[in-house]
């Protein structure tokens, strides 16, 4: 009995043996780091759901619906998007014990599309430090394309400060003698347009500007500053603000039958929520820039790609308003990351995600215009950097020249 | 002070004893041990939490005085926070202080601003108070956001902070260093505004709360109890605020909005008014509530939370300290 019994060890062994190296041939392939398995990668957002900023909500909703319709196809390389979103209140205490649950409680692989530049400050150090990816931030702000100092941390949208710095490349081959009046938000977004402007001016800036009006968000309306703003005569206007004092600006300048050229910016270039309130005659001649398409702009309902939104938008998000820019901004946002992970393969490590956002090339997310493409590199960490400019004309935005890239380097 | 002179001021405000204010000496060992050994077997994200939740009572607790001593409305509380935040991230960013020393600075500053806006603050009582009050936190953010002060407050991007390790190469973990050290420190002040409210200045803010003019006519010096409570309270305020700059690690005028005032003000009704421990019940609401509420549902979590709130105010229009009473009722005839 002992030859048999030995035997049997030896076939056991020989079988543990291969099996383990089986195992090990499998394990060499795929890499993962906490959050991501065979079957399920985590991944966690925050979100202002409750509070002043809570309109924009509708993009982490967006966003869940969007991996909702990817798992019912079947997952990204067969595994399952597990979308943790929590609330932040667009308060930036809160933000950071909200990112801080994700990270150390839930355990996801990355934060993706943070809404807020204050939120997204408050958790930039921590996040960094745990060498968590902190993926295509929902902000404008400049400073987020800084590998250098902050590898884990990677933008999305075309900057306030690039944007600022279309137009103003615009008006001085356009319309160099014009004299200037800005009208923007008192916080980091207005003040980066602000400069952005300035920059883009350049040594023109101090004689071609002849009024800087700001205001707060809190205001209930901006009329006076309107009314001061006209006093001091400039030919061109430039409305640095939120939807809603967007069409108050357009409505107001309409009002006192004053006829400057407008500019408006693209946060504010909705049709459904700026344009509409403030009068299709109003804002004829309006001009703008944009990245994304709109999805109340008519001209894109035959667009084979944007059928894909508006499909999407139908049977994962029934019911909701189409004319939330929202909806196509988190549709965006999450095919990006959709295509950056089926980038990393069965590479699901930090570092590789990272990488992968990193190398994106002439990416076109179904919602972004013709020609604007997200080109990443491991030196480029603004995603999104080209814009077109357009013109409002009867009920809808038309495009006009090229597409501008306006890329701004940090210092 | 004599027996006599005891007994003499005890007299008039025989309706609130002094076992109101504060938790019997078992049930105080009972929380002190169970907020020691917490952290021993938490993650660290929750002893964040729990950081944050120590810091909105040491916040709270100062409104409780203000109101449930003195009689004083405040919802400006937020302003005095910021301003204590801010002391705490300018010195240790800009100055490079070391951030124990930056707490009592911030204290003092808040001390000084509290007693500076209670003096205007004389004139208005009630809801008047709490409008002028209302205004300083709605003024707050703006005021940060001025670009005079941009240079040192960052203006709207905010300062980001560093957060301190354990000293002496002790091996804890920043988070849990951090939170003993708040725990220390809002120890202390618990015990500091108990002795405060027991205290001859204690009996007079709160003769003052009962009738004024009483109070006065008993020889209380209205006038400067009142301003001296603003200034306490906006004191340990500001000391919350400079605490909890460093657990956050960053200020920005965002944070500080009037939200936080209302919070704090939801924290001192749901807590119980006037009863100190009810501080960091009401603390823990502020914190946790809102993740609860979110938890149902994400589009509705505001109503979900104000729904939690009628319910409680309905149900325990005290606030915690119904619950303490009624629980120290079963204990007292157990033992029997």
């Amino acid at each position: 009995m002992p030859t048999l019994r030995s035997r049997a060890l030896v076939f056991s062994a020989a079988v543990a043996v291969s099996l383990a190296a089986f195992n090990g041939a499998a394990f060499a392939q795929k890499k993962y780091d906490t959050g991501a398995s065979d079957t399920e990668i985590k991944i966690g957002n925050i979100m202002p759901y409750s509070g002043p900023a809570s309109a924009y909500g509708t993009i982490g909703k967006t966003e869940e619906a969007y991996f909702r319709m990817v798992n019912e196809k079947g997952g990204i390389n067969g595994r399952k998007i597990n979308f943790i979103t929590y609330d932040d209140a667009y308060s930036p205490p809160k933000a950071v014990e909200q990112v801080r649950k994700l990270v150390e409680s839930d355990e996801v692989l990355a934060v993706f599309n943070p809404l807020g530049t204050p939120s997204n400050t408050a958790i930039q150090k921590y996040l960094n430090a745990k060498k968590v990816p902190q993926l295509f931030v929902a902000t404008g702000a400049t400073k987020w394309n800084d590998p250098k100092n902050f590898p884990w941390t990677i933008g999305w949208q075309p900057s306030y400060q690039s944007e600022a710095q279309i137009y103003a490349k615009f008006l001085l081959k356009e319309k160099p003698d014009a004299k200037i009046g800005i009208l923007y938000q008192n916080d980091d977004f207005g003040k980066d347009y602000l400069k952005g402007t300035k920059d883009g001016l350049g040594a023109k800036a101090a004689s071609m500007i002849v009024a800087e009006e700001s205001y707060e968000i809190s205001a209930p309306t901006i009329d006076t500053n309107i009314v001061k703003l006209k006093s001091a005569n400039p030919d061109v206007v430039l409305i640095y603000t939120t939807p809603k004092f967007g069409a108050q600006t357009i409505k107001k300048i309409a009002e006192l039958s004053w006829k400057p050229m407008i500019i408006i910016t693209n946060v504010s270039a909705s049709v459904g929520s700026v344009m509409q309130p403030a009068g299709f005659d109003n804002a004829q001649g309006v001009l703008s820039a944009n990245y994304a398409k709109d999805g109340t702009d008519a001209q894109w309902d035959k667009d084979p790609k944007f059928k894909n939104w508006h499909a999407f938008v139908e049977k994962y998000m029934p019911g909701s308003n189409k004319t939330d820019s929202n909806m196509v901004y988190g549709y965006g946002a999450a095919q990006t990351l959709h295509k950056v992970l089926e980038m990393c393969g069965d590479d699901l490590t930090r570092a590789n995600l990272m990488k992968q956002a990193a190398s994106l090339k002439d990416f076109e997310p179904d919602t972004l215009l013709p020609g604007v493409k997200i080109n990443t590199s491991a030196n480029d960490f603004a995603p999104i950097s080209q814009l077109q400019m357009m013109r409002f004309k009867g009920d809808k935005w038309e495009l006009f020249g090229d597409i501008i890239s306006g890329d701004v380097k940090v210092d | 002070m004599s027996a006599l002179q005891e007994i003499v001021d005890t007299q008039p405000i025989e309706t609130t004893p002094k076992k109101y204010m504060a938790l019997g000496n078992y049930a105080s060992i009972v929380v002190v041990i169970l907020l020691c050994v917490a952290p021993l077997i938490a993650k660290n994200f929750v002893i964040f939490q729990m950081t944050m939740v120590l810091i909105y009572a040491i916040a709270v607790l100062a409104l409780n005085i203000l109101t449930g001593g003195s009689g004083q409305f405040s919802l400006g509380q937020s302003a005095f926070y910021a301003l204590g935040a801010y002391t705490s991230a300018i010195l240790m960013e800009v100055g490079g202080v070391n951030y124990a020393l930056t707490l009592p600075i911030a204290g003092g500053i808040c001390f000084i601003a509290g007693y500076l806006f209670g003096l205007p603050a004389l004139r208005l009582s009630g809801i008047y108070l709490a409008l002028a009050t209302f205004a300083l936190a709605t003024a707050m953010p703006q005021l940060l956001k001025l670009h005079y002060f941009e240079a040192w407050t960052g203006g709207v991007q905010g300062l980001v902070i560093t957060k301190p390790d354990a000293p002496f190469g002790l091996p804890l973990s920043q988070d849990m260093w951090l939170y003993y050290f708040v725990l220390v420190v809002s120890m202390a002040i618990y015990v500091a505004s108990v002795n405060l409210l027991k205290s001859r200045s204690g009996r007079a803010m709160m003769a003052i709360r009962d009738n004024e003019i009483a109070a006065s006519a008993m020889g209380v010096d209205v006038a400067l109890y009142k301003t001296l409570a603003f200034g306490v309270s906006a004191g340990i305020t500001g000391v919350a605020g400079g605490l909890g700059a460093i657990a956050v690690q960053f200020v920005a005028p965002d944070s500080y909005t009037i939200q936080l005032a209302i919070a704090l003000f939801l924290g001192m009704v749901v807590g119980g008014v006037g009863w100190l421990p009810g501080s960091i019940v009401g603390a823990a609401f502020i914190v946790f509530v809102p993740n609860i509420a979110e938890h149902f549902s994400k589009g509705l979590s505001g109503a979900v939370f104000g729904l939690i709130l009628v319910l409680i105010i309905f149900l325990l229009p005290h606030g915690s300290r119904q619950i303490a009473y009624t629980v120290q009722g079963w204990v007292h005839k157990l033992r029997k």
